[in-house]
């Protein structure tokens, strides 16, 4: 996987530094490691980094400060598909943990781990914002709400249709 | 039926397009704004309006607005704050995303009483097709003349951009919030300064919630007086309460400040009353940062009034017996529902929203959570309820940014209102793994609506 951007992303990614003023082009980062995880396999690479912290004209360290401050990068590879299930609180006393719990079994992996085939990884995480609709999860820029185990299992069915057609 | 304000035309279809928005009068604020009034009057509307900012906080929006610092030649920006993190809360991403405009529209008038040429919404990442959505609308606007140069002809530009977030509760804070957006960790700063003075690009900043940005449409159309005749006392205007946990209708409700929490909870108009005919056992209700309430203390005062859904009432009593209004956030909680475990997963998302600058928060947060992480899986000892009292006093107040005490208070209201649960957890480890302590708190029958 190459890790510079096609003229699709390359333009994407001006459009993101045109938004600072001059000179503020580090502003773009956070923005710009969305990018790069989404064009490059979902995770970010330190190849990736690196070329990210060339683009802004910043330090590498700069950039591995940022990517390892936030939840949503990931620095290792991870499946295809990333099933992030919420557990706080109002997803809890929502039922979350039963939700967790089938997911783990269905998939036979535990949280952090992606299946043999490469397909899903199981990832737990903290409040999504979704708390009035919960169990939830987010799947990409997805959100996948009111969960059931009948629900999980036509999402693991849906995502593995669309690992087959691609 | 309540008055409403921000979401009366949330349900009309089609109303996120901007052609069916202004066709039900949208941007009239604008006109209004940029025509008639000089930016000293609209911040003088919005101080008469009372309007307090939804991020949490209650802090006066027209006296906030009237603090920042206009130097000569320094550019000046206005950040909407859309990172909404707070367990409890998602009010701001049902405005965003069923009715873009109207933020946008309360940010161009905004940004010109401010003076902000280029306004910046720091919206979580999580929230990537709300992103989607308010880039779309900021399209239309300025495809219709709204945004861009020389708006109106009345010689302001403003433009907007919408910058997300990369995943992290901390960056709701303001100074966090500023740091991040200039492509940093979310590590708030040592204030003073103020953001007012120096804040993005040590630029004169002012940092609003999304709800705050949305009310100034309504205060601009009806006016600072009128929209102050709505609501109560301090409380004016309405407010937007998302409520989720053991509730027949979880959602977002635009409730004006005169209604009890009894009704807000069992009527039919709002929660519809607990699940499954189930007993209310505790709220948290205002996000998960301030303090749990008993159902006693929840529907009545410790003077024995009731108690309303607005600032004042909410927080009567202080610490001891009340709460607070917060971001909003309206956590419902039924008798199956320990507080135990419920006070550790919140402990865990502090522990891990925590930046890690002060130590105080960095090692508390995470003390409290193995702590109540051993009281849950049965391995508690007495002296860690006390250990964990004594942990929580100590992160609160000793810290750099208020997450220390949101991340204190939980589990110090925990302790203070529900000590014979997490007791009981201790003398029981093994039946605390298959039942529940349910509604033993109360001695009394508590009051609950049939
Ligand atoms: C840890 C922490 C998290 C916060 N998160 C948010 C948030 O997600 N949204 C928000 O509007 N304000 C949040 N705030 C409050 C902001 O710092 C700030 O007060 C607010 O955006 C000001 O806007 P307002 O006056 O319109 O409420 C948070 C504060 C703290 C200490
Ligand atoms: S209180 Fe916690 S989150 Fe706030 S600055 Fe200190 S360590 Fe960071
Ligand atoms: S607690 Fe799960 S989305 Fe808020």
């Amino acid at each position: 996987m190459a890790t510079t951007f096609n003229d699709t992303q390359m333009t994407e990614f001006k459009r993101l530094v045109a938004r600072y003023p001059e000179g503020k082009q580090k502003s773009a980062l956070l923005p710009a490691l969305h990018l790069a995880q989404e064009s490059f396999d979902g995770w970010l690479s330190t190849e990736a980094m690196d070329y990210v912290a060339s683009l802004l004209q910043i330090e590498p360290i700069e950039v591995y400060e940022v990517a390892t401050f936030y939840s949503m990068y990931n620095l290792k590879p991870v499946g295809k598909f990333v099933f992030e299930v919420c557990q706080t609180g109002p997803c809890m006393v929502s039922g979350s943990d039963n939700i967790i719990d089938y997911i783990k079994k269905t998939l036979d992996i535990r949280p952090g781990e992606t299946t043999k085939d490469g397909l899903f990884t199981l990832k737990l995480v903290e409040c999504l914002g979704a708390c009035g609709y919960a169990p939830m999860m987010q799947v990409g820029k997805i959100y996948k709400e009111h969960l059931t185990k009948e629900k999980v299992d036509s999402i693991i069915a849906e995502y593995k249709a669309l690992a087959t057609n691609n | 039926m309540g008055v409403k304000l921000l979401l009366d035309k949330a349900n009309v279809p089609g109303i996120r397009t901007y052609e069916v928005y202004r066709r039900e009068g949208g941007y009239r604020a604008v006109e209004k704004a940029l025509k008639e009034m000089t930016t000293d009057a609209i911040v003088e509307e919005v101080k008469k309006s009372g309007l307090r900012g939804r991020g949490g906080a209650g802090f006066p929006t027209g006296m906030k607005w009237s603090f920042i610092a206009k130097p000569d030649g320094v550019p000046r920006h206005l950040v909407c704050n859309a990172d909404e993190s707070e367990p409890g809360t998602f009010k701001d991403r049902y405005l965003m995303e069923f009715l873009p405009h109207l933020l946008i529209e309360g940010l161009i008038v905004s940004s010109y009483a401010l003076g902000s040429n280029d306004t910046y919404i720091y919206i979580r990442g999580e929230y990537a097709w709300i992103t989607d959505i308010l880039e779309q609308a900021i399209e239309e606007a300025k495809a219709a003349g709204w945004l861009g140069k020389n708006i109106l002809g009345t010689g302001f530009d403003c433009n907007i951009h919408v910058q997300r977030g990369g995943g992290a509760y901390i960056c709701g804070e303001e100074t966090a919030l500023i740091e991040s957006l200039e492509g940093k960790r979310g590590n708030p700063r040592i204030k003073p300064p103020f953001p007012a003075i120096q804040g993005l690009w040590m630029r004169p900043t002012v940092v609003n919630n999304v709800e705050t940005l949305a009310a100034v449409v309504p205060i601009i159309n009806m006016g600072g007086e009128e929209y102050a005749k709505i609501g109560v006392g301090k409380s004016t205007g309405t407010k937007l309460i998302s409520a989720c946990g053991n509730i027949n209708k979880p959602g977002v409700y635009e409730i004006d400040m005169t209604i009890t929490v009894e009704e807000f909870i069992y009527s039919d108009e709002y929660c519809g009353g607990m699940k499954d005919g189930k007993k209310l056992k505790a709220c948290i209700p205002g996000g998960s940062s301030v303090p749990i309430l008993p159902a006693n203390l929840l529907l009545t005062t410790a003077k024995g009034e009731p108690r309303y859904m607005n600032y004042e009432s909410l927080s009567d009593g202080g610490f001891a017996t009340g709460s607070m209004l917060g971001s909003g956030g309206f956590i419902v909680l039924d008798e199956d529902q320990c507080i135990v475990k419920n006070t550790y997963t919140l402990a865990r998302f502090y522990r891990h929203e925590s930046c890690g600058q002060c130590s105080p928060c960095r090692e508390g947060t995470g003390w409290m959570e193995k702590i109540l992480q051993k009281i849950e899986t049965g391995k508690g000892e007495m002296s860690d309820i006390d250990l964990l009292w004594d942990i929580q006093r100590k992160i609160e107040g000793n810290t750099i940014c208020p997450l220390g005490d949101a991340a204190s208070w939980p589990v110090a209201a925990a302790i203070r209102h529900f000590r014979d649960e997490f007791e009981w957890h201790v003398k029981n480890p093994e039946l605390a793994q298959t039942s529940n302590f349910g509604l033993q708190h109360y001695a009394d029958p508590i009051h609950v609506p049939a």
